[in-house]
Protein backbone atom coordinates (compact mmCIF):
# COMPACT_ATOMS: atom_id res chain seq x y z
CA UNK A 1 0.00 0.00 0.00
CA UNK A 2 1.62 3.00 -1.22
CA UNK A 3 1.37 6.03 1.45
CA UNK A 4 2.10 9.45 1.82
CA UNK A 5 4.73 10.70 3.48
CA UNK A 6 4.84 11.80 7.42
CA UNK A 7 4.72 15.65 7.63
CA UNK A 8 6.89 14.87 10.90
CA UNK A 9 9.81 12.76 9.25
CA UNK A 10 11.09 11.62 12.92
CA UNK A 11 7.78 9.96 13.38
CA UNK A 12 7.64 8.35 9.99
CA UNK A 13 11.14 7.44 10.41
CA UNK A 14 10.39 5.59 13.69
CA UNK A 15 7.56 4.00 12.26
CA UNK A 16 10.22 2.92 9.27
CA UNK A 17 12.45 1.99 12.36
CA UNK A 18 10.13 -0.32 14.33
CA UNK A 19 8.98 -1.77 11.08
CA UNK A 20 12.60 -3.28 10.28
CA UNK A 21 12.78 -4.21 13.82
CA UNK A 22 10.20 -6.47 13.27
CA UNK A 23 10.78 -7.86 10.20
CA UNK A 24 14.55 -8.35 11.47
CA UNK A 25 12.93 -10.45 14.21
CA UNK A 26 10.77 -11.99 11.80
CA UNK A 27 14.02 -13.35 9.59
CA UNK A 28 15.67 -14.28 13.28
CA UNK A 29 12.90 -16.63 14.32
CA UNK A 30 13.07 -17.70 10.82
CA UNK A 31 15.87 -18.84 10.70
CA UNK A 32 16.08 -20.23 14.38
CA UNK A 33 12.85 -22.43 13.42
CA UNK A 34 15.24 -23.55 10.24
CA UNK A 35 18.21 -24.46 12.52
CA UNK A 36 16.48 -26.21 15.20
CA UNK A 37 14.62 -28.65 11.98
CA UNK A 38 17.67 -29.32 10.84
CA UNK A 39 19.10 -30.20 14.23
CA UNK A 40 16.67 -32.75 14.86
CA UNK A 41 16.78 -34.28 11.13
CA UNK A 42 20.70 -34.27 11.23
CA UNK A 43 21.15 -34.68 14.81
CA UNK A 44 23.92 -32.19 14.40
CA UNK A 45 23.97 -30.87 18.08
CA UNK A 46 26.54 -27.77 16.77
CA UNK A 47 22.98 -26.50 14.59
CA UNK A 48 21.19 -27.02 17.51
CA UNK A 49 22.87 -24.55 19.49
CA UNK A 50 23.05 -22.03 17.04
CA UNK A 51 19.48 -21.87 16.79
CA UNK A 52 19.56 -21.66 21.41
CA UNK A 53 21.94 -19.27 21.07
CA UNK A 54 20.04 -16.96 18.22
CA UNK A 55 17.13 -16.65 21.09
CA UNK A 56 19.20 -13.68 22.64
CA UNK A 57 18.93 -11.87 19.87
CA UNK A 58 15.42 -12.11 19.70
CA UNK A 59 14.64 -11.28 22.92
CA UNK A 60 16.67 -7.98 22.67
CA UNK A 61 14.85 -7.33 19.62
CA UNK A 62 11.58 -7.70 21.64
CA UNK A 63 12.57 -5.46 24.18
CA UNK A 64 13.75 -2.75 21.89
CA UNK A 65 10.22 -2.86 19.82
CA UNK A 66 7.90 -2.72 22.90
CA UNK A 67 10.08 0.60 24.04
CA UNK A 68 9.94 1.90 21.20
CA UNK A 69 5.74 1.58 20.81
CA UNK A 70 5.58 2.70 24.46
CA UNK A 71 7.82 6.14 23.56
CA UNK A 72 5.78 6.58 20.34
CA UNK A 73 2.34 6.12 22.17
CA UNK A 74 3.29 8.25 24.41
CA UNK A 75 4.99 11.03 22.27
CA UNK A 76 3.40 10.60 19.08
CA UNK A 77 -0.33 10.17 20.29
CA UNK A 78 -0.93 7.58 16.91
CA UNK A 79 -4.46 7.48 15.29
CA UNK A 80 -6.04 5.80 12.41
CA UNK A 81 -3.63 3.30 10.63
CA UNK A 82 -0.21 4.56 12.74
CA UNK A 83 -2.34 4.06 15.88
CA UNK A 84 -2.99 0.35 14.10
CA UNK A 85 0.52 -0.60 13.43
CA UNK A 86 2.36 0.30 16.30
CA UNK A 87 -0.86 -1.30 18.62
CA UNK A 88 -0.10 -4.89 15.76
CA UNK A 89 4.07 -4.47 16.67
CA UNK A 90 3.85 -4.99 19.63
CA UNK A 91 1.35 -7.87 19.62
CA UNK A 92 3.53 -9.15 16.44
CA UNK A 93 7.03 -9.05 18.38
CA UNK A 94 5.66 -10.89 21.14
CA UNK A 95 4.39 -13.71 18.82
CA UNK A 96 7.36 -13.75 17.09
CA UNK A 97 9.47 -13.84 20.75
CA UNK A 98 6.98 -16.63 21.65
CA UNK A 99 7.90 -18.48 18.30
CA UNK A 100 11.67 -17.85 19.13
CA UNK A 101 11.19 -19.76 22.33
CA UNK A 102 9.67 -22.70 20.69
CA UNK A 103 12.20 -23.05 18.63
CA UNK A 104 14.61 -22.92 21.12
CA UNK A 105 12.96 -25.67 22.96
CA UNK A 106 12.65 -27.56 19.57
CA UNK A 107 16.04 -27.25 19.48
CA UNK A 108 17.44 -28.22 22.77
CA UNK A 109 15.19 -31.95 22.93
CA UNK A 110 17.33 -32.26 19.63
CA UNK A 111 20.00 -33.14 22.11
CA UNK A 112 18.80 -35.30 23.53
CA UNK A 113 16.89 -37.46 20.54
CA UNK A 114 20.87 -37.23 19.18
CA UNK A 115 21.54 -39.35 21.59
CA UNK A 116 18.69 -42.22 20.56
CA UNK A 117 18.84 -44.29 17.16
CA UNK A 118 15.18 -44.15 16.00
CA UNK A 119 13.51 -46.68 14.04
CA UNK A 120 11.55 -44.77 12.20
CA UNK A 121 12.25 -41.82 9.86
CA UNK A 122 11.60 -38.00 9.83
CA UNK A 123 9.74 -37.53 7.32
CA UNK A 124 6.27 -36.19 8.68
CA UNK A 125 7.97 -34.15 10.74
CA UNK A 126 10.06 -32.38 8.28
CA UNK A 127 7.36 -32.31 6.40
CA UNK A 128 5.10 -30.58 9.16
CA UNK A 129 8.07 -28.29 9.68
CA UNK A 130 8.44 -27.37 6.38
CA UNK A 131 4.76 -26.43 6.01
CA UNK A 132 5.18 -24.30 9.59
CA UNK A 133 8.21 -22.36 7.65
CA UNK A 134 6.35 -21.67 4.58
CA UNK A 135 3.61 -19.97 6.39
CA UNK A 136 6.30 -18.51 8.82
CA UNK A 137 7.81 -16.47 5.74
CA UNK A 138 4.76 -15.52 3.97
CA UNK A 139 3.66 -13.48 7.27
CA UNK A 140 7.17 -12.24 7.57
CA UNK A 141 6.62 -10.82 3.92
CA UNK A 142 3.35 -9.75 4.34
CA UNK A 143 4.19 -7.87 7.71
CA UNK A 144 7.30 -6.58 5.62
CA UNK A 145 4.91 -5.57 2.69
CA UNK A 146 1.58 -4.73 4.48
CA UNK A 147 -0.47 -7.06 2.17
CA UNK A 148 -3.34 -8.07 3.76
CA UNK A 149 -3.99 -10.73 1.41
CA UNK A 150 -1.09 -12.52 1.66
CA UNK A 151 -1.72 -12.27 5.73
CA UNK A 152 -5.10 -13.78 4.74
CA UNK A 153 -3.42 -16.96 2.58
CA UNK A 154 -1.31 -17.61 6.20
CA UNK A 155 -4.87 -17.26 8.15
CA UNK A 156 -6.10 -19.92 6.18
CA UNK A 157 -3.69 -22.65 5.43
CA UNK A 158 -2.82 -23.44 8.87
CA UNK A 159 -5.29 -26.52 8.80
CA UNK A 160 -2.86 -28.52 7.12
CA UNK A 161 -0.75 -28.01 9.51
CA UNK A 162 -2.91 -29.35 12.06
CA UNK A 163 -3.60 -32.03 10.02
CA UNK A 164 -0.45 -33.19 9.73
CA UNK A 165 0.38 -32.61 13.83
CA UNK A 166 -2.80 -34.96 13.76
CA UNK A 167 -1.12 -37.89 12.34
CA UNK A 168 2.09 -37.31 13.86
CA UNK A 169 0.48 -37.63 17.27
CA UNK A 170 -1.11 -40.95 16.63
CA UNK A 171 1.93 -42.41 14.74
CA UNK A 172 4.00 -41.05 18.16
CA UNK A 173 1.02 -42.71 19.98
CA UNK A 174 1.65 -45.77 17.67
CA UNK A 175 5.15 -46.76 18.35
CA UNK A 176 5.12 -45.83 21.93
CA UNK A 177 2.84 -48.62 22.36
CA UNK A 178 4.79 -50.93 20.30
CA UNK A 179 8.07 -50.90 22.22
CA UNK A 180 8.01 -49.38 25.54
CA UNK A 181 12.07 -48.33 24.66
CA UNK A 182 10.22 -45.69 22.38
CA UNK A 183 8.87 -43.65 25.10
CA UNK A 184 11.61 -40.77 25.69
CA UNK A 185 11.85 -39.98 22.46
CA UNK A 186 8.97 -40.04 21.67
CA UNK A 187 7.54 -38.09 24.24
CA UNK A 188 10.52 -35.08 22.83
CA UNK A 189 9.60 -35.76 19.36
CA UNK A 190 5.87 -34.87 20.40
CA UNK A 191 6.68 -31.90 22.10
CA UNK A 192 8.31 -31.00 19.17
CA UNK A 193 5.68 -31.40 17.14
CA UNK A 194 3.24 -29.45 19.17
CA UNK A 195 6.24 -26.53 19.15
CA UNK A 196 5.95 -26.23 15.85
CA UNK A 197 2.11 -26.41 15.92
CA UNK A 198 2.24 -23.52 18.28
CA UNK A 199 4.63 -21.67 15.99
CA UNK A 200 1.95 -22.30 12.87
CA UNK A 201 -0.91 -20.67 15.75
CA UNK A 202 1.61 -18.08 16.15
CA UNK A 203 1.60 -17.21 12.62
CA UNK A 204 -2.08 -17.42 12.02
CA UNK A 205 -2.38 -14.94 14.41
CA UNK A 206 0.31 -12.14 13.53
CA UNK A 207 -1.49 -12.88 10.06
CA UNK A 208 -4.72 -11.45 11.84
CA UNK A 209 -2.60 -8.69 13.53
CA UNK A 210 -1.44 -7.62 10.10
CA UNK A 211 -4.77 -7.88 8.31
CA UNK A 212 -6.35 -5.65 11.15
CA UNK A 213 -2.86 -3.21 10.87
CA UNK A 214 -3.28 -2.79 7.50
CA UNK A 215 -7.32 -2.65 6.60
CA UNK A 216 -8.87 -1.84 9.90
CA UNK A 217 -11.09 -4.83 9.76
CA UNK A 218 -10.55 -8.03 12.07
CA UNK A 219 -10.61 -11.36 10.42
CA UNK A 220 -13.92 -12.24 12.25
CA UNK A 221 -15.54 -15.49 10.58
CA UNK A 222 -14.37 -18.85 11.73
CA UNK A 223 -11.10 -19.83 11.14
CA UNK A 224 -10.53 -23.37 9.63
CA UNK A 225 -8.88 -25.38 12.00
CA UNK A 226 -7.83 -29.01 12.00
CA UNK A 227 -5.86 -29.48 15.48
CA UNK A 228 -8.13 -32.46 17.02
CA UNK A 229 -5.13 -34.11 19.09
CA UNK A 230 -6.60 -32.98 22.00
CA UNK A 231 -9.46 -35.54 21.87
CA UNK A 232 -7.48 -38.22 20.33
CA UNK A 233 -7.54 -41.50 21.21
CA UNK A 234 -5.44 -44.07 20.09
CA UNK A 235 -5.72 -48.02 21.23
CA UNK A 236 -3.97 -50.80 20.27
CA UNK A 237 -5.74 -53.84 18.37
CA UNK A 238 -6.70 -55.81 21.69
CA UNK A 239 -8.28 -52.56 23.34
CA UNK A 240 -10.77 -52.21 20.49
CA UNK A 241 -11.47 -55.25 21.02
CA UNK A 242 -12.13 -55.13 24.45
CA UNK A 243 -14.27 -51.95 24.17
CA UNK B 1 -14.53 13.45 -2.91
CA UNK B 2 -18.06 13.90 -2.23
CA UNK B 3 -18.66 10.85 -0.73
CA UNK B 4 -19.84 10.82 2.40
CA UNK B 5 -20.06 8.05 4.69
CA UNK B 6 -22.73 8.33 7.16
CA UNK B 7 -22.43 7.37 10.89
CA UNK B 8 -24.06 4.35 10.09
CA UNK B 9 -21.44 2.86 7.44
CA UNK B 10 -23.70 3.93 4.27
CA UNK B 11 -22.13 5.44 1.81
CA UNK B 12 -24.25 8.50 0.39
CA UNK B 13 -23.25 11.11 -2.40
CA UNK B 14 -22.84 14.64 -0.79
CA UNK B 15 -24.13 16.65 -3.65
CA UNK B 16 -27.33 14.68 -3.83
CA UNK B 17 -30.37 16.83 -2.61
CA UNK B 18 -32.52 16.22 0.05
CA UNK B 19 -31.63 12.61 0.96
CA UNK B 20 -34.08 9.98 1.84
CA UNK B 21 -32.54 8.80 5.71
CA UNK B 22 -34.01 6.01 7.57
CA UNK B 23 -36.38 7.63 9.46
CA UNK B 24 -34.58 6.52 13.01
CA UNK B 25 -31.67 9.08 11.56
CA UNK B 26 -34.26 11.68 11.02
CA UNK B 27 -35.68 11.32 14.56
CA UNK B 28 -32.42 11.33 16.09
CA UNK B 29 -31.17 14.26 14.58
CA UNK B 30 -31.51 17.62 16.14
CA UNK B 31 -30.21 19.42 13.23
CA UNK B 32 -30.49 18.24 9.97
CA UNK B 33 -28.31 19.75 7.07
CA UNK B 34 -28.67 19.26 3.13
CA UNK B 35 -27.38 20.14 0.53
CA UNK B 36 -25.73 23.27 1.45
CA UNK B 37 -23.96 25.90 -0.39
CA UNK B 38 -22.64 28.86 0.99
CA UNK B 39 -20.56 31.48 -0.94
CA UNK B 40 -18.40 34.42 0.35
CA UNK B 41 -19.34 36.93 -2.34
CA UNK B 42 -18.02 34.43 -5.60
CA UNK B 43 -16.08 32.11 -3.19
CA UNK B 44 -17.92 29.09 -2.30
CA UNK B 45 -17.21 27.89 0.62
CA UNK B 46 -19.19 25.27 1.42
CA UNK B 47 -20.59 22.32 -1.00
CA UNK B 48 -23.21 20.60 -1.01
CA UNK B 49 -22.68 19.44 2.97
CA UNK B 50 -24.85 17.08 4.63
CA UNK B 51 -24.81 16.44 8.11
CA UNK B 52 -26.97 15.48 11.08
CA UNK B 53 -26.32 17.02 14.74
CA UNK B 54 -27.99 14.01 16.64
CA UNK B 55 -29.59 14.96 19.40
CA UNK B 56 -27.90 15.31 22.56
CA UNK B 57 -24.80 14.31 21.26
CA UNK B 58 -21.41 15.94 20.84
CA UNK B 59 -20.32 16.21 16.92
CA UNK B 60 -16.92 17.02 16.31
CA UNK B 61 -15.69 19.08 13.45
CA UNK B 62 -12.07 18.73 12.19
CA UNK B 63 -9.99 19.39 9.27
CA UNK B 64 -6.93 22.40 7.89
CA UNK B 65 -7.76 25.47 8.08
CA UNK B 66 -10.11 27.21 6.03
CA UNK B 67 -11.94 24.22 5.25
CA UNK B 68 -15.61 25.12 6.39
CA UNK B 69 -16.13 24.36 9.96
CA UNK B 70 -16.26 27.63 11.39
CA UNK B 71 -18.22 28.88 8.73
CA UNK B 72 -21.21 26.38 8.84
CA UNK B 73 -20.96 26.93 12.39
CA UNK B 74 -21.75 30.20 11.57
CA UNK B 75 -24.14 28.91 9.03
CA UNK B 76 -26.15 27.22 11.91
CA UNK B 77 -27.04 30.25 13.96
CA UNK B 78 -27.23 32.49 10.72
CA UNK B 79 -24.39 34.64 12.07
CA UNK B 80 -23.23 35.19 8.61
CA UNK B 81 -26.61 37.23 7.84
CA UNK B 82 -24.37 40.07 9.91
CA UNK B 83 -22.28 40.39 6.78
CA UNK B 84 -23.14 41.60 3.42
CA UNK B 85 -22.10 39.55 0.16
CA UNK B 86 -22.57 36.14 2.08
CA UNK B 87 -25.62 33.52 1.67
CA UNK B 88 -26.16 29.94 2.03
CA UNK B 89 -28.31 28.01 -0.03
CA UNK B 90 -30.19 24.77 0.78
CA UNK B 91 -31.55 23.16 4.11
CA UNK B 92 -30.72 23.06 7.56
CA UNK B 93 -33.30 21.64 9.52
CA UNK B 94 -34.57 22.05 13.20
CA UNK B 95 -37.79 21.26 14.43
CA UNK B 96 -39.56 20.63 10.83
CA UNK B 97 -38.51 24.46 10.05
CA UNK B 98 -35.42 25.38 7.46
CA UNK B 99 -33.26 28.04 9.15
CA UNK B 100 -32.30 29.37 6.37
CA UNK B 101 -35.70 30.76 5.04
CA UNK B 102 -35.75 34.16 4.71
CA UNK B 103 -38.25 34.77 7.72
CA UNK B 104 -36.43 32.88 10.28
CA UNK B 105 -36.50 35.74 13.40
CA UNK B 106 -33.14 35.62 13.87
CA UNK B 107 -32.61 36.79 17.23
CA UNK B 108 -35.45 34.23 18.61
CA UNK B 109 -32.63 31.65 16.55
CA UNK B 110 -29.82 32.75 17.96
CA UNK B 111 -31.74 32.27 21.74
CA UNK B 112 -31.50 28.18 20.36
CA UNK B 113 -28.54 27.71 19.13
CA UNK B 114 -25.15 29.65 21.20
CA UNK B 115 -22.85 29.57 20.30
CA UNK B 116 -19.05 30.09 21.82
CA UNK B 117 -15.84 31.44 20.58
CA UNK B 118 -12.22 30.75 20.56
CA UNK B 119 -11.20 33.20 22.67
CA UNK B 120 -13.28 34.28 25.54
CA UNK B 121 -15.12 37.24 25.31
CA UNK B 122 -16.96 38.12 28.75
CA UNK B 123 -18.39 41.35 28.45
CA UNK B 124 -16.67 44.00 30.76
CA UNK B 125 -19.26 44.40 33.36
CA UNK B 126 -20.09 42.11 36.64
CA UNK B 127 -19.87 38.37 36.64
CA UNK B 128 -23.62 38.55 37.86
CA UNK B 129 -24.37 40.99 34.85
CA UNK B 130 -22.77 38.73 32.02
CA UNK B 131 -25.32 35.64 32.82
CA UNK B 132 -28.25 37.90 32.96
CA UNK B 133 -27.86 40.16 29.80
CA UNK B 134 -28.67 37.75 27.54
CA UNK B 135 -31.23 36.31 29.26
CA UNK B 136 -32.99 39.49 29.69
CA UNK B 137 -32.87 40.56 25.33
CA UNK B 138 -35.46 37.17 25.55
CA UNK B 139 -37.06 36.82 28.43
CA UNK B 140 -38.68 38.91 31.76
CA UNK B 141 -37.91 37.51 35.12
CA UNK B 142 -38.17 38.40 38.56
CA UNK B 143 -35.06 39.16 40.48
CA UNK B 144 -35.08 35.93 42.25
CA UNK B 145 -36.09 34.19 39.06
CA UNK B 146 -32.88 35.78 37.59
CA UNK B 147 -30.63 34.89 40.36
CA UNK B 148 -31.89 31.37 40.44
CA UNK B 149 -31.10 31.18 36.38
CA UNK B 150 -27.44 32.69 37.00
CA UNK B 151 -26.84 30.33 39.55
CA UNK B 152 -27.96 27.30 37.80
CA UNK B 153 -26.34 28.25 34.46
CA UNK B 154 -23.03 29.21 36.49
CA UNK B 155 -23.14 25.46 37.98
CA UNK B 156 -24.10 24.07 34.97
CA UNK B 157 -21.07 25.35 33.49
CA UNK B 158 -19.34 23.79 36.63
CA UNK B 159 -18.18 27.92 37.38
CA UNK B 160 -20.41 28.40 40.70
CA UNK B 161 -18.40 27.13 43.03
CA UNK B 162 -15.67 29.70 42.12
CA UNK B 163 -17.57 32.79 41.62
CA UNK B 164 -20.17 32.36 43.96
CA UNK B 165 -18.93 35.07 46.37
CA UNK B 166 -18.10 37.51 43.79
CA UNK B 167 -20.93 37.64 41.56
CA UNK B 168 -20.87 41.65 41.74
CA UNK B 169 -16.58 41.35 40.58
CA UNK B 170 -16.13 42.54 36.91
CA UNK B 171 -15.35 39.00 34.69
CA UNK B 172 -12.77 40.93 33.24
CA UNK B 173 -10.78 39.80 36.73
CA UNK B 174 -11.42 35.78 35.62
CA UNK B 175 -8.53 33.31 34.59
CA UNK B 176 -8.89 32.41 30.96
CA UNK B 177 -10.08 29.16 31.41
CA UNK B 178 -12.98 30.99 33.90
CA UNK B 179 -13.55 33.33 31.66
CA UNK B 180 -14.30 30.74 28.86
CA UNK B 181 -16.66 28.59 31.38
CA UNK B 182 -18.52 31.92 31.98
CA UNK B 183 -19.14 32.08 28.43
CA UNK B 184 -20.29 29.02 27.82
CA UNK B 185 -22.64 30.13 31.25
CA UNK B 186 -23.95 32.76 29.16
CA UNK B 187 -24.44 30.74 26.53
CA UNK B 188 -26.81 28.27 27.98
CA UNK B 189 -28.41 30.87 30.60
CA UNK B 190 -30.81 31.80 27.68
CA UNK B 191 -31.92 27.91 27.16
CA UNK B 192 -30.81 26.82 23.80
CA UNK B 193 -31.40 23.58 22.89
CA UNK B 194 -27.88 23.39 20.18
CA UNK B 195 -24.65 24.54 21.61
CA UNK B 196 -21.73 25.20 19.17
CA UNK B 197 -18.16 25.76 20.40
CA UNK B 198 -15.94 27.07 17.61
CA UNK B 199 -12.18 26.03 19.10
CA UNK B 200 -13.23 26.76 22.54
CA UNK B 201 -9.88 26.18 24.39
CA UNK B 202 -6.97 26.80 22.02
CA UNK B 203 -6.61 29.71 24.27
CA UNK B 204 -6.75 27.72 27.52
CA UNK B 205 -4.16 25.75 29.42
CA UNK B 206 -4.53 21.79 30.12
CA UNK B 207 -5.85 22.14 33.07
CA UNK B 208 -8.79 24.34 32.40
CA UNK B 209 -8.87 22.59 28.62
CA UNK B 210 -9.69 19.62 30.48
CA UNK B 211 -12.38 21.10 33.13
CA UNK B 212 -13.97 22.50 29.71
CA UNK B 213 -13.83 19.01 27.85
CA UNK B 214 -15.63 17.48 31.10
CA UNK B 215 -18.30 20.51 30.92
CA UNK B 216 -18.91 19.74 27.18
CA UNK B 217 -19.19 15.73 28.43
CA UNK B 218 -22.10 17.08 31.60
CA UNK B 219 -23.76 19.69 28.93
CA UNK B 220 -24.96 16.72 26.25
CA UNK B 221 -27.17 15.72 28.46
CA UNK B 222 -29.08 18.38 27.86
CA UNK B 223 -28.00 19.98 24.75
CA UNK B 224 -27.00 18.89 21.75
CA UNK B 225 -23.77 19.89 21.06
CA UNK B 226 -20.90 20.69 17.56
CA UNK B 227 -17.87 21.18 18.29
CA UNK B 228 -14.94 22.72 15.81
CA UNK B 229 -11.17 21.87 17.48
CA UNK B 230 -7.94 21.57 15.55
CA UNK B 231 -6.78 19.05 18.00
CA UNK B 232 -7.53 15.70 17.50
CA UNK B 233 -7.19 14.16 20.33
CA UNK B 234 -9.55 16.73 22.02
CA UNK B 235 -12.44 15.30 19.32
CA UNK B 236 -11.72 11.92 20.31
CA UNK B 237 -11.82 12.38 23.92
CA UNK B 238 -15.11 14.76 23.15
CA UNK B 239 -16.71 13.90 20.48
CA UNK B 240 -19.96 11.33 19.72
CA UNK B 241 -19.31 11.36 15.91
CA UNK B 242 -16.30 13.63 13.77
CA UNK B 243 -16.99 15.17 11.01
CA UNK B 244 -14.24 15.93 8.63
CA UNK B 245 -14.21 18.50 6.29
CA UNK B 246 -11.82 19.18 3.51
CA UNK B 247 -12.10 22.31 1.09
CA UNK B 248 -15.54 23.29 1.85
CA UNK B 249 -16.53 19.23 2.04
CA UNK B 250 -17.84 16.59 4.25
CA UNK B 251 -15.50 13.87 3.38
CA UNK B 252 -16.27 11.40 5.97
CA UNK B 253 -18.67 11.16 9.26
CA UNK B 254 -18.18 8.37 11.44
CA UNK B 255 -18.36 7.50 15.33
CA UNK B 256 -15.17 9.04 16.71
CA UNK B 257 -13.48 5.71 17.71
CA UNK B 258 -14.10 4.62 13.91
CA UNK B 259 -12.79 7.23 12.63
CA UNK B 260 -9.44 7.93 14.76
CA UNK B 261 -9.03 3.84 14.48
CA UNK B 262 -9.97 3.02 10.81
CA UNK B 263 -10.95 5.91 9.17
CA UNK B 264 -13.15 4.60 5.59
CA UNK B 265 -11.30 7.77 3.67
CA UNK B 266 -7.52 7.46 2.32
CA UNK B 267 -7.98 11.80 2.45
CA UNK B 268 -9.03 11.39 6.57
CA UNK B 269 -6.82 8.97 7.24
CA UNK B 270 -4.08 11.01 5.59
CA UNK B 271 -5.09 14.33 7.38
CA UNK B 272 -5.30 12.52 11.36
CA UNK B 273 -2.20 10.61 10.63
CA UNK B 274 -0.24 13.98 9.79
CA UNK B 275 0.49 12.47 5.97
CA UNK B 276 -1.22 16.06 4.53
CA UNK B 277 -0.46 16.90 0.84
Amino acid sequence: MSEARHIVTSYGQELQRLRTLMTEMGGMVENQVALATQAIVSGDPAVATQAVELDASVDAHDRDAEQMVIRMLALRQPLANDLRQIVAAMKITAALERIGDYAKNMARRSIVLGQYRLPFSMTGLANMSRLVQENLKLVIDALGENDADKARQVWVSDQAIDEIYNSIFRELVTYMMEDARNITPCTHLLFIAKNLERIGDHATNIAEHVHYAVTGEALTEQRPKGDGSAYAVVRLPDDVDAA
Amino acid sequence: MNEVVSAGGSATMGMSAAMPRSSATLASARVAIRNLDFYYGENKALKGIALDLPERQVTGMIGPSGCGKSTLLRVLNRMYDLYPGQRATGEVMMDGENILADDVDRNALRSRVGMVFQKPTPFPMTIYENIAFGVKLHESLSKSAMDERVEWSLSRAALWGEVKDRLDSSAMGLSGGQQQRLCIARTIAVRPEVILLDEPTSALDPLSTLKVEELIDELKRDFTIAIVTHNMQQAARCADQVAFFYLGEVVEVAPAAQLFTAPKQKRTQEYITGRFG
